[in-house]
Order: C-alpha cells, then structure tokens, then sequence
C-alpha cells in the first residue's frame, strides 16, 4: 500500500480530482453545510488517509468520490473527475456503471452492510454479474480466490454461509473481497475497522494493505483513529467541520503536524496518570461463574478486589464477559455461584434482595448516552430523579443540588429544559455521570463511556471523571477495550478473556513485559503512530510463528 | 431437529389445541342462542308435548355436556353428524350439505387470491419503487377508496355500470349530454365485458362457466383486500429501504427495481405475508354480504340460513371451519416468515 513496502511502487497517473466540492445535509426543515470547499486529488495506486472527528465531513467526502450523496444529502458546487470522467455530469445510470466495478465501497459495519438474506458469495459476486464482467460461474471461482488472498478461514466454502454465520472481521474481509470484485480503480473504505476488537483488527489492515498493494488499487482511507491511518495510507488529509485543515505526506504529517488542531488530535493518547495504589478494597468478587439462561458459561472462576477511591480498568475484546461481569455487580444477573462483597458486607445475588441503599451506592453509566436518556425527559428531570428516588429531596433542596451537579460535570444551568436530543454526545454522556453522582454513589460502573466520543471529547470525559474521584473519592469500575484509555485512567488492571482473568495487577505491572500470553497479544495489537509499527508486528509475529513451528 | 420442522410441529400442536378450544367456545355459543331447532320448525302454535317429541327425536333434550362430547367426538372420527332437517328414511349428513357450498366458497377465494394477491403485490412494489411520485399517490388513492366503501355498495356499482353498458345511451342523463360526450361514454361503458350480475351456478355448471359467473364477486372482492396487502407491501418495502445493506447495494451499482426485488423484498416477506393470510381468511370467512348480493350459493349464506333455522349441526360445522381456515392460514404465515428468514433457516 505504502511505496516503502512494496519496494518503491510507481505511482501512476492522476485518477481523481476533487475541486472546491460542497455538500448539504437536510436537518430541522433547512440545509446545513457538511462539505465546505474541498480539494482533493488522488493517483492511481495511492492510498490518501481523511482524518478528524465526526461530523467532519470525511464520509461525505468519501461517498463525493463515487458521485454520490446519501439520501438528505446534495452536493451543491464542485467538480469530481474521475479518470477523466466528470462524475457530477454524467447521467445517473452511468454513474451507476461505474459503481462497484471501477470505484467500490467498503463500509464501516460489515454485518449491517452485507443483505441478511443472500448468501456471502452471491453478494460478492453480484456486481460482477449484473455489471456482465464475467459470468457467474467465473465470478464464483475469482472470488474464492480472492478470499483465499484475504486469508479467510475455508475459502471454497465461506461463500455459502449467510452474513450471520461468520464473525464480524471476517465479514469486513469478505466485504473487501466484494470491493475487489470488479478489480476496481478505486476503493472508499470508511472506518472499515473500527466496530472491531483491536486483536482483529490488526489482521484485517494487513489484510486490506497487502491486497490493495497487490492489485495497485488507489484507495481513500476515511477513519478517526490516526495510528491506524499511519499504517494504511501514503498520504493524510485532517479535516474539521467540512474544511481540509491540513495535507501531507503520511510521515511528514506524524512527525511534525503544522496545525494546532491537528496536535490536540495527538494529545489524547498522551494523556496518562499515575497510579496509586489503594489501602482497602470497596468490592470483593471472589469465584464468581455466571451464565445465560443456563447455556455456556460466560463468566468462569472470576475474582477481583476494587481498591476504594480507585480505578480498576476491565479490559479484553467483545465476548471476553466485561460486560456480564458489570451486570453481575449491579445484580441483573444473578451469578451462579460465587459471591461479592462490598463495604464489608456480603451483597444479596439479585437487585430484587437487594435494600435502596445498597443500589444508591453503585451506579453506572452506559456506553450509548443516547439510549440511556429517556428522550422525552429533560436534563432536570434525568437530574433530579435519583435525588427524589435515592434520597427523598424535593423542592428547593432538590433543584439547589441539581445546580451543585451541573456546575460538577461543567455544564451551564441554561442546560437544564433542554432535551437530550438537543444536546452533543459529550454532553449527553455529561449528564448520564451528573445522574450517576446524584445518588452520591461509592462506585461507579462505566462501561465502554468514552468509546462512541470523538478522541477530543473522550479526553475531556477521561478528565472530568478523574477530578470527580479526586474530588468525591469515588471508585470506579472501567470496562474498556481501548488501551489508551486505560493508560489515561486506571490505577489497576484486569485483563480478561473467554470469561478467565487473565491477569490483574497495578497498570505498571501490567504494561512492562513480560506479559501474559494473552495480554501480550492484545497489548501488541494496539496501533500506534509509528507508520511501520503493522509491518514490524507482522515481521514479528511470522518470526515467532515460524519459530515455533520449528 | 431442524429448528424450522420443530417449529411447524410445534405451532401445528399449538394450533390443534386452539381449534379444540375453538369447538367449545362454538358449542357454548350456540347453546346460549334463544329458541331451538323444534320451535323454530313447528312455529308456535304447537303443543309442548310435540316440542317436547320433536326434540327428543332430534336428540336436544340431552344434556349439553353429554351432547357435546357426542359432537366432538363425531368429528375426530371426521364425521360432522345429521342435519336436523333429516327425517326418518331421508338422512341428510352436514357433509353432504356443507360440500358443495364449501366448493364454491373454496372456488371463488382462490380465483379472487389468484388476481389480488399478484396484483397487490406488483402494485405494492412499484409503489415502493416509485414512492413518493403521481403513481404512487394515485394507486393509494384509488385503493383506499374502494377500501372505504362499505363492501354491498362497491357490489351494487359493478351490477350498476354492468347493466348501465346497456342502458345508458337511453337515459335521460345521457340525452342532457352533448351527442358526442353520450356516444363516447357509452362506447367506454361497452368496454366492459358483460359480466352477469347475477351469479348463480349449480354443481352443473362448467368450470370455465363458472368462472365468468364469479367474476363481478370475484372483482368486488379484490376491490376490498388490495389494499390492505398492497399498502403493506409498499410499507414493509420503504421500510427496508433504510438498512445500511440497501446503502451498499445502492453503492455496487444495483438498479432501484434491482435493490427492491433483490435486497429489500427478501427481507420484507414476514409482515407482507401475514397481511395477505388475513385478507384470505376473509376471503372465506368473511364474504357472506358479496354472496348475497351476487346470490352465489356459498357457506357463508348457508350458515345465515342454518342459524336462523337453529340448524345447530350445519352452524357449528360452518363455524368449525372458519376456525380451522383461520388457524391454517396464519400458520401458512408463520411458517413461511420463518423460511424466509435465514437467522432461522441456517443457523450458526
């Protein structure tokens, strides 16, 4: 993908240029700028990487490049030249020509984007056909080649099974081999690994690097998360609010960005904290198994001590049972055996057993601020149930500690009759830990917080949470699986897998080698900005691979 | 097991133990009626001693407990019992007076399912695919206005343009009219084919015959169910039209009829289908007024019939086989929103 690892690739002629686009979006009964005056212009064969948080623009951009706009979306002004061709001009049939078989798509959530109703294979191939590029049988046999080349598990067969039937990295494989299909000119892929566990991701950037590099594809990189763009992309355009505010060259770009906004983007994975080490311990889990509904044992043999006043940051990929463990802790779920303690005293299994106060005490605060609001209830309302609820305010008392919590989670009381649909997700998420304060809690489960916020947002969340526990004392559970977070926040560890402990200890034993197995593995396959660190961790992981074959 | 053939077993157990707690509720409701089958045929004047023998005869002086396990158990051995209008030496069974009108109820659903289903169905996905535009809004306006009247007056209007074809040029209305404006009506009024407005058939008549017979009910019935299906089917459709795989598809090239039929209708079946169930479970049960208008001998006017005779045989085999249609179809339904669901059909 990147000329130094393909043995300096000739970059070719120029294949897409994009001058002074603009893009609407349709919202509140007006349109709104997404795209403000865009240039971008790319060669065959390059891969150009669009950063910045959400809303942008750089999926907007990305679709622009097949000349199209999602529905509530127009573009208003630009040119987009594609090979010559003027996309914006063309009829729409035309255009559709186009589509798929010479520029093509891969899109964030394979397993929403693949049709629940066809199988892999005919999926992969339908373009192909329908473009009457090859016939189906050759398609088939092209296309089993192509999944052998992205290394998926039983090549000759996957194709048969429903989207349902195989795992979330191997969908986005499978959606790259569908991109491939057409051998196209130019591939958008948008965010394509960031619904994936770190552990897997990294296979599939390898995966999506090596293929592009073979076929010479142009590709562009839309995604949020610079170290992965550094592995992935020749060049770097960062983005804000629809404008390009800057553009380099991949290692220029890292090693001397020229825009402040370009270094706060940086500066989240440098925040870090250093540990404490606890006196007592606020929860005891001790042998703790759980299960659904009877079947597979989701939770097996889990002990874990919370310092008081403390982090302990959870940490392992989607299945590893963090967030059963937190159902547990909260007595949603009631274990199968084992038991906890808190403060001292043996907590009842489940939430019926257990009295108000024990509730009051531990709170928690969901990953999706969205669903966790009722959207029809105002932010004084979420605010002062608890303190109804939990501590029987009312009146005048009650509205002066909504004011005390506002001003806690740094937010203006002009806030208060406002609806969560009115409100950023930071703020949303603002008021789901102010919510979580108001029952003066001793510990706090959060799980997943910051991971649906943009890196700016998450950093202030990060911080805002850590003056709370200095302020109040409070402990907190954090269930995570983004390692830059738990560098910013724990003072302990627990990394788990397949429902075991695999280790836990305070966050400096847990980073310095030598490593579980395990954590070895999950540590390592954190991106960083290094743009040679995928080549290196592959280089690596083939050296002990072989090793150990031998 | 297959998941998917334990689940038909498993609703069709479901289904035997409603239809068996369907033969109470129809028992008991008939019981609960006023009069019986004796007062009813010997009018009033009669003695209560004749009353009396007239429904020993019959047997209705039993118990109701004892007569209705008698009844049900007739019918697990398939056999639905006597009318009370037999006599001694002349046996008429329920069997042989519910065939016939059960064919004909049976022949004029299927040839109404046979023009309604496809044309909802067509009309629900070009209205889908062409959402939002004239002919969207015209097949919804059209549709939900045959829908909105009451089912005899549509009836009534098909037998009126019917018999106007013949009629017209010689209307007063007509000869008000500028000559041109008359012939020209009247030559679109003789478009129409002539379709008899009444339709009344004989287990003699000729399939192809009684085709044409059942055509103005037929049509007044599509009338009345298209549009339920129609609506669903451009609803459920739309609704689809959402997901992010319909993005992709957009985004590989696929044309707007190729995203409906391939990616949107696949995943749209379960509630198309269960619409189309009920509206052929009305096809059957619910066509009693159509009948009378058209005076076609179906079950739905022998049952009108056979209540108001306290024919209580005849009603409770009627009745018997509505339930079952129902459960039938909406089992139909069920299994067939499970086959096209692959979560279910393959599973990991």
């Amino acid at each position: 993908m990147k000329s130094k690892n393909s043995g300096q690739r000739e970059k070719g002629t120029k294949l897409l240029s994009i001058r002074d686009l603009y893009v609407e979006g349709f919202s509140d009964e007006r349109w709104h700028p997404i795209v403000r005056g865009v240039d971008l212009s790319l060669k065959r064969g390059e891969v150009l990487g669009l950063i910045g948080e959400s809303g942008a623009g750089k999926s907007t951009i990305g679709l622009a490049a097949m000349g199209y706009a999602k529905p509530g979306c127009r573009i208003t002004q630009g040119s987009i030249l594609f090979d010559g061709i003027d996309l914006l001009a063309m009829a729409e049939t035309a255009r559709r020509r186009l589509r798929g078989s010479r520029i093509a798509y891969v899109a964030q959530s394979a397993a929403a984007s693949f049709n629940p109703a066809h199988r892999l294979l005919d999926q992969t191939v339908e373009t192909v056909v329908a473009h009457g590029i090859a016939s189906r049988e050759a398609a088939n046999r092209d296309a089993i080649k192509l999944y052998r080349r992205l290394h998926l598990p039983d090549p000759d067969t996957i194709g048969f099974r429903y989207p349902h039937q195989v795992s979330g990295g191997q969908l986005q494989r499978a959606m790259t081999a569908m991109a491939m299909a057409c051998r196209p000119d130019l591939i958008v892929f948008d965010e394509p690994t960031t619904a994936l566990d770190v552990t897997t991701q990294v296979e599939v950037l390898a995966s999506i690097r090596k293929i592009v590099e073979e076929f010479n594809t142009a590709a562009i990189y839309v995604t949020h998360d610079l170290a992965v763009v550094a592995q992935m992309a020749d060049r770097i355009m960062v983005l804000r609010h629809g404008r390009t505010v800057e553009e380099a060259e991949t290692r220029q770009m890292l090693a001397a960005p020229a825009e402040d906004y370009t270094r706060t983007l940086w500066a989240v994975r440098k925040l870090a904290k250093p540990e404490v080490p606890a006196a007592d311990h606020l929860l005891t889990i001790d042998n703790i198994t759980a299960a659904y509904a009877g079947k597979v044992k989701v939770l097996q043999d889990v002990s874990i001590k919370v310092p008081r006043g403390r982090t302990v940051a959870v940490v392992g990929e989607s299945g590893s049972g963090k967030s059963t463990l937190a159902r547990v802790i909260t007595g949603l779920l009631s274990p199968v055996s084992g038991s906890i303690s808190f403060a001292g005293h043996r907590l009842p299994r489940t939430l019926k057993e257990r009295p108000k106060d024990i509730l009051r005490r531990i709170q928690m605060i969901y990953q999706m601020p969205d669903n966790a609001l009722n959207p029809r209830q105002t932010v004084e309302e979420v605010i002062s149930r608890p303190l109804e609820f939990y501590l029987g305010l009312k009146g005048a008392a009650c509205d002066r500690r909504v004011g005390e919590l506002m001003h806690m989670i740094e937010m203006d009381e002009s806030f208060l009759d406002r609806l969560p649909g009115e409100l950023s997700g930071g703020q949303k998420q603002r008021i789901c830990i102010a919510r979580a304060l108001a029952a003066n809690p001793e510990l706090i489960i959060c799980d997943e917080v910051t991971s649906a916020l943009d890196q700016i947002v998450q950093e202030e969340i990060l911080k805002l949470l850590m003056r709370l526990q200095q302020e109040f004392g409070v402990s907190y559970i954090f269930i995570t699986h983004d390692i830059a977070t738990v560098r910013a926040i724990a003072d302990e560890i627990v990394v788990m897998h397949q429902g075991k402990v695999v280790e836990q200890g305070l966050k400096t034993e847990i980073l310095t080698p030598p490593h579980a197995p395990y954590t070895e593995l999950l540590l390592s396959s954190v991106p960083e900005m290094d743009p040679d660190w995928l080549t290196k961790l592959l280089e690596t992981r083939e050296r002990k691979r072989v090793g150990a074959a031998n | 097991m297959n998941p998917v053939v334990r689940m038909v077993l498993q609703r069709l157990g479901l289904g035997l133990i409603t239809l068996f707690i369907v033969t109470i509720i129809i028992f008991s409701a008939i019981a609960m009626l006023p009069g019986d089958f004796a007062k009813a045929m010997l009018g009033q004047s009669a003695t209560p001693e004749t009353v009396a023998a007239f429904q020993r005869e019959i047997g209705i002086d039993r118990p109701p407990v004892e007569r209705y396990f008698a009844w049900v158990g007739q019918i697990v051995q398939g056999d639905f019992g006597s009318s009370f209008a037999s006599r001694t030496g002349y046996r008429r069974t329920v069997a042989e007076i519910i065939a016939p009108r059960l064919y004909n109820t049976m022949f004029l659903a299927v040839m109404t399912a046979l023009i309604a289903v496809p044309l909802a169905l067509g009309l629900g996905i070009l209205a889908a695919l062409y959402r939002n535009s004239w002919f969207d809004r015209v097949v919804n306006t059209v549709t939900l206005t045959t829908i909105s009247f009451p089912e005899f007056f549509v009836a009534y209007m098909l037998a009126y343009l019917i018999i106007s074809r013949d009629t017209f040029i010689g209307t007063e209305f007509a000869q008000s009219l500028p000559e041109w404006l008359a012939a020209s009506i009247n030559w679109v009024l003789n478009l129409v084919p002539k379709f008899p407005t009444l339709a009344n058939i004989s287990d003699q008549t000729p399939f192809w015959e009684h085709v044409w017979r059942a055509a103005l009910p037929s049509i007044t019935l599509t009338l009345v169910i298209v549009a339920h299906m129609m609506r669903m089917t451009r609803a459920a459709i739309i609704n689809m039209l959402a997901s992010p795989y319909i993005d992709m598809a957009r985004l590989k090239g696929m044309s707007p009829m190729a995203i409906v039929l391939r990616h949107a209708l696949p995943n749209a079946w379960a509630p198309i289908v269960t619409v189309i169930a009920f509206n052929l479970a009305y096809l059957i049960v619910g066509v009693v007024v159509v009948e009378v208008v058209f005076v076609y001998p179906g079950i739905g006017q022998l049952m009108v019939d056979a209540v108001k005779s306290r024919d209580v045989p005849v009603v409770q085999a009627c009745a018997l086989i509505f339930a079952a249609t129902y459960i039938l179809l909406n089992l139909t339904a069920d299994i067939i929103s499970i086959a096209t669901n692959p979560r279910l059909l393959h599973p990991r």
